[in-house]
């Protein structure tokens, strides 16, 4: 398991979900859980992904998804877990 | 599993407030370089920084990308260079010789500065010692990546007076050499009491010879994300107040923790400490100062401002320690001038003075830093603010510095601009009634009572 959180934040718009796991899927990228809400009029959502066999290395996963992001007009950002869990977790 | 809101928490910490590694600085031991000929040694110190450092930007690039989180500055610390240039160097020009070896290693490898022109001279000076402290000017005004300090007392020897007065001569003279530069080869000199051997910030950061042949030491920042929780902690009581700050501070040791811990398994490099300092950098938002102010402070410098320091530099410890196992460095909090936007605006605003500085430098992490004063005030002048200093550090246990900036051609009112992370400063007035006869006398201000403790 090589866990990294994707999260997107943005004004909502049409499709955004979409077009993100459309890019995970053609990169084997398994979503094991997705999360999403509104706050104050911005769109957040937060994926765990597992991109243990990513046919992609993380460097270009991260460009790619900040490209994707750009196109879309929101933030993209893919992060391993790890800082979370030291951050939030004793 | 962690929920979205601590993410979302996460994530705004690094983007709106700021948060970010300030340095991985790895310590490097140049003990076993030593050499009596000269060019021999300068190959051997060059060989085994730039094969000891070579991967650490990549490394910490890659970290940074990894986590998503800045790491602004990858650095490197050397054993204190009179050290180990003892036997070889019989002049000073052998000594700067040193010098642009360093900073040639520390270019080759891609690293933002060099620490370690070093002299540890508490109680003596050795003749490489003087050597070293004399060639300062020089070295500084012919590197680029290279930063000296030297540390001319401490709790358990007393101040050596000889190296404060010959320090206020040494300052002075940097100021001049780089004068057509605005005196910037000072902001890159630093003069510690109680000076720690392993601290990762410049520009006082060497390798002590109690250390490990290499070490990797982290310097975590983050005012900005204090002062954002205390917004929300706004007019509730002190116990609310301290809370807040201490649980910040943790989740930030956090994150440097898991950089250290990283860099270490990484570079294949034992992790030595997490320097915890909240350190401001001239972006608005990221200023300790601006912290002071959200505790209830109109402007930095007002009646109120030493205690409120003195308890954010207690929290930001408290919170840290139960983060990382390993906390060493200068951890508390920095209060340079021209490197926080802040402060900055409190000495236009007259609210803040020299005096006021040196009483908040008790009760936090270091020292007078990166303050310019006019660039006539003598060096008799400057050896006693470095001897006021020292004799705090002395008495209170704790490491001080003084890092100020005499701007040659420049007098009070007057703005200095240093750039990058270095900032921009207004010049501050001295007290210049003479202390010549005082930081003349010449020896040594004996250790205080309460070192004797054995």
């Amino acid at each position: 398991m090589n866990k990294v959180i994707i999260t997107v934040v943005g004004k909502d718009t049409v499709g955004i979900i979409a077009r993100v796991c459309t890019y995970l899927a053609e990169n084997k990228i398994n979503i094991l859980d997705i999360s999403q809400t509104i706050v104050s009029g911005y769109f957040n959502m937060m994926m765990i992904t597992d991109m243990e066999n990513a046919s992609v290395d993380f460097e270009r996963i991260v460009d790619e998804l900040n490209t994707l992001g750009d196109n879309i007009g929101v933030k993209i950002k893919a992060q391993k877990e790890e800082i979370f869990e030291s951050m939030h977790r004793l | 599993m962690f929920d979205m809101f601590e993410v979302i928490e996460t994530n705004e910490m690094i983007d709106k407030d700021l948060l970010d590694v300030r340095t991985i600085t790895i310590g490097i031991s140049l003990l076993d370089c030593i050499d009596t000929d000269l060019n021999k040694l300068c190959d051997n110190i060059y060989r085994k920084i730039t094969r000891a450092a070579k991967d650490l930007v990549k490394v910490g690039d890659d970290i940074s990308r990894d986590f998503g989180v800045p790491i602004v500055n990858k650095r490197i610390s050397v054993t204190p260079i009179a050290l180990i240039g003892g036997s070889a160097c019989k002049s000073v020009e052998d000594f700067v010789q040193i010098a642009k070896t360093l900073d040639k290693a520390a270019r080759d490898t891609g690293v933002n500065f060099l620490g370690g022109y070093s002299a540890v001279v508490s109680k003596g000076i050795t003749v490489a010692d003087r050597l070293l402290m004399e060639s300062i000017p020089q070295a500084l005004s012919e590197t680029d990546f290279v930063c000296s300090s030297v540390n001319l007392g401490s709790t358990k020897t007393g101040l050596n007076m000889d190296a404060v007065r010959l320090m206020g001569k040494i300052v002075k003279e940097t100021a001049k050499i780089t004068a057509d530069k605005d005196s910037i080869g000072c902001a890159k000199l630093v003069v510690f009491c109680n000076a720690p051997d392993d601290n990762p910030f410049m520009a006082g950061a060497f390798h002590g010879v109690t250390e490990a042949d290499t070490i990797i030491n982290v310097g975590v920042s983050g005012p900005g994300v204090v002062r954002a929780a205390l917004k929300q902690a706004r007019d509730k009581d002190f116990e609310v107040l301290c809370e807040t700050i201490k649980k910040t501070a943790f989740k930030i040791t956090r994150v440097g923790q898991l950089v250290a811990r990283e860099a270490s398994k990484r570079l294949g490099i034992p992790f030595g400490i997490i320097d915890l300092s909240l350190a401001p950098t001239p972006s608005v938002g990221d200023s300790v100062a601006e912290i002071l102010q959200e505790i209830g402070l109109e402007r930095v410098g007002a009646p109120g401002t030493t205690a409120a320091l003195a308890l954010l530099n207690d929290q930001v410890k408290k919170g840290g320690v139960m983060a990382s196992s390993y906390v060493g460095g200068l951890s508390g909090a920095f209060i340079p001038v021209s490197e926080d936007q802040g402060m900055i605006d409190a000495v236009n605003a007259g609210a803040l003075t020299l005096e006021k500085l040196e009483a908040m430098t008790c009760v936090c992490s270091v020292g007078l830093d990166m303050i310019a004063i006019p660039g006539d005030t003598s060096e008799e002048t400057i050896a006693g603010i470095i001897a006021d200093e020292a004799a705090i550090g002395m008495i209170n246990q704790k490491t001080t510095a003084v890092r100020v900036i005499p701007v040659i051609g420049k007098a009070e009112g007057e703005v200095v601009e240093f750039g990058g992370l270095l900032g921009y400063a207004p010049i501050m007035p001295v007290n210049n009634f003479s202390c010549e006869r005082f930081v003349n006398r010449g020896g040594r201000i004996p250790a205080p009572i309460h070192s004797f403790k054995n």
